[in-house]
């Protein structure tokens, strides 16, 4: 079943007098469980895809349905507990509440969605952290945490409220080879043993092998069938 | 919308960020308390003999421009006052400011002998001649019960048989006696603004007609009177206006100061913060979430330097010798406490805009 459905989507931003199209008519369909690879050089869109598969962007034109809700035409109130309560994000770099420990980041999405951070909200925090193993690490604050436990801290945040799409933007960047194939490994057993999709924005070809499938983008285009690599699981 | 705990919980972690501008607006407290506490002092100080009036108009002769010292009420007038619509019951009063010698002290007692008949609040019935009710300041400068001290460059004796609180006129411990011994006073150590028997410096007056009764004692005197109600002859005491309006615009001014400071305090923070609140907002915090927080800290600082300031300041008060007119009032720290948080809260508002402003895509960089 289909989780994320992009369809002839178009971004144009105006700059100046100029309109600069972003991303071209992508179409894009991510099903449960499906770890998809975004791969394209700097500049390319990958990350206005990214953008408005999570719903921190609005397409100019097309369609993008995410969990069967049509965000195309959400306001920016609706696309805050849209993404709330249905898309997990990582950021490329560490993007954690410098003054929260590990726990508390991963209460934070308790806490924006309006819980208390009460027993259950704890116990899912600590299941998570333990799952990520960080449960030696739950009470440090970030800058106590090596960069490839807070991107963990990061992981199990995005999983938190369950979400049916997990977004992730360069999640190896900031780490040395060997960590980041650590957190690719991690992030694929942690999508696969809760069938949630996953769409990893990298420009390091490297990272595909961790990915069902790679697309690949050029120039706000979208790979065609010979650009689009299925790789074994 | 439920109490956030992200912002408790920065500023318990992190309350080095808060350091600066919880100390300047401490002073800015402290400043806030001392001036409405000299403000309120010198109100206090001028003016208790006529708030505890029981009263409801003061009677001024026409041409003395409500001031006491200037004012003659004669027979004839009381007399028109007496019969005028809506009057009830007529007091004399009057006033002198002379300096006591007070028994054992070396230096003068200032004191304002106050002559009376009906009696103001706190007050009992006027005394026998020679005697006195003193207003409690005067314990300050020795003065006791039973004392008697000696009034003026004529040395006119009067007795303390009591004291009262909060009845000042002008700075100058009140003594109520009654008006003969008043008139005895004043004829002695001021003869050159000698009363005659039968007149008295203003009349305080009860009765009915509530915001008529002035136009209609003076129209009862063919306009011989200027009749003023307790709180306008309050305010045309000499000085006490210009006094509250000089302090209140310096106290206004000091709030501007700490919405200044809170503004732009909250501002720097917020700029500091942008990177942090766009994650925040891609993964679901509402721009009204956020700038709650912002509000809700910049109440906590005020707050906490609420109660600095307020300790500094009863320090303050605590250390300054008794003539610096200091009076710490509890009013005075609720008007200090409501100023403190609306000026905080108006200054975090500044942040608003910014907090608005961040674009939650901007967590994942340049959209590329």
């Amino acid at each position: 079943m289909t989780v994320l459905d992009m369809r002839d989507v178009r971004k144009v931003y105006r700059s100046g007098d100029a309109d600069i199209v972003a991303l071209d008519h992508a179409t894009l369909q991510v099903d449960h469980g499906e770890i998809v690879a975004l791969l394209g050089p700097s500049g390319s869109g990958k990350t206005t895809l990214l953008s408005i598969a999570g719903g921190l962007l609005t397409p100019t034109e097309g369609t993008a349905t995410v969990g069967g809700h049509d965000i195309s035409g959400y306001n920016a109130k609706q696309l805050t507990a849209f993404r709330r309560d249905n898309v997990g994000f990582v950021f490329q770099s560490v993007n954690l509440v410098p003054f929260l420990t590990a726990e508390e980041n991963l209460l934070v999405v308790d806490e924006l969605g309006g819980g208390k951070g009460g027993k259950a909200a704890k116990a899912r925090a600590r299941q998570l952290l333990e799952e990520l193993g960080l449960g030696k690490r739950m009470r440090n604050l970030p800058a106590q945490l090596s960069g490839g436990e807070r991107q963990r801290v990061a992981i199990g945040r995005a999983l938190f409220n369950n979400p049916k799409l997990v977004l992730f933007d360069e999640p190896t960047s900031a780490l040395d080879t060997k960590i980041g194939a650590q957190v690719m490994e991690l992030i694929r057993s942690e999508m696969k043993s809760r069938d949630t999709a996953a769409v990893i924005v990298t420009h390091d070809s490297r990272m595909t092998e961790y990915a069902d499938r790679t697309v690949r983008i050029i120039d706000g285009r979208l790979g065609a069938a010979a650009a689009e690599v299925a790789v074994a699981p | 919308m439920r109490v956030p705990r992200l912002p408790f919980r920065e500023l318990r972690r992190q309350p080095s960020r808060f350091i600066v501008a919880t100390v300047v607006l401490s002073f800015l407290a402290t400043l806030l308390l001392f001036l409405g506490g000299l403000l309120d002092g010198l109100y206090l100080g001028s003016t208790g003999a006529i708030r505890a009036q029981q009263g409801d108009v003061i009677v001024f002769s026409s041409g003395a421009r409500d001031s006491f010292l200037r004012s003659r009420i004669t027979a004839d007038v009381r007399a028109q006052v007496e019969a005028a619509e809506g009057v009830e019951e007529v007091g004399g009063i009057g006033f002198v400011l002379l300096g006591a010698q007070v028994p054992g002290e070396s230096e003068l007692a200032n004191v304002a002998v106050a002559g009376y008949e009906l009696p103001p609040e706190g007050v009992p019935q006027p005394p026998a001649d020679g005697e006195g009710i003193a207003d409690s300041s005067l314990q300050d400068q020795g003065v006791g019960n039973g004392d008697t001290i000696l009034v003026g460059p004529a040395e006119t004796p009067i007795t303390v048989v009591g004291f009262v609180d909060d009845t000042s006129y002008l700075q100058q411990g009140s003594v109520w006696v009654n008006l003969p011994t008043w008139r005895a006073v004043q004829n002695a150590n001021r003869p050159d603004s000698a009363v005659a028997d039968d007149v008295v410096q203003a009349l305080v007056v009860k009765g009915s007609g509530g915001a008529g009764l002035p136009a209609s004692i003076d129209a009862a005197t063919a306009e011989a009177t200027a009749t003023l109600t307790i709180d306008d002859a309050v305010l045309a005491l000499p000085g006490v206006k210009q006094q509250g309006d000089t302090f209140d615009q310096i106290i206004y001014s000091t709030l501007v100061v700490v919405l200044a400071v809170v503004g732009l305090f909250f501002s720097l923070l917020t700029l500091e913060r942008i990177g942090l609140y766009g994650v925040l907002k891609a993964i679901g915090a509402s721009s009204r979430r956020l700038f709650a927080g912002v509000v809700l800290q910049a109440i906590i600082v005020a707050g906490i330097s609420f109660v600095i300031g307020s300790l500094l300041a009863m320090g303050a008060a605590a250390a300054l010798p008794a003539s610096v007119p200091l009076q710490l009032i509890p009013s005075r720290f609720v008007f200090t406490f409501v100023g403190l948080l609306v000026a905080a809260i108006l200054g975090s508002v500044i942040s608003l805009r910014r907090v608005t402003r961040i674009d939650p895509a901007s967590a994942i960089g340049n959209a590329s």
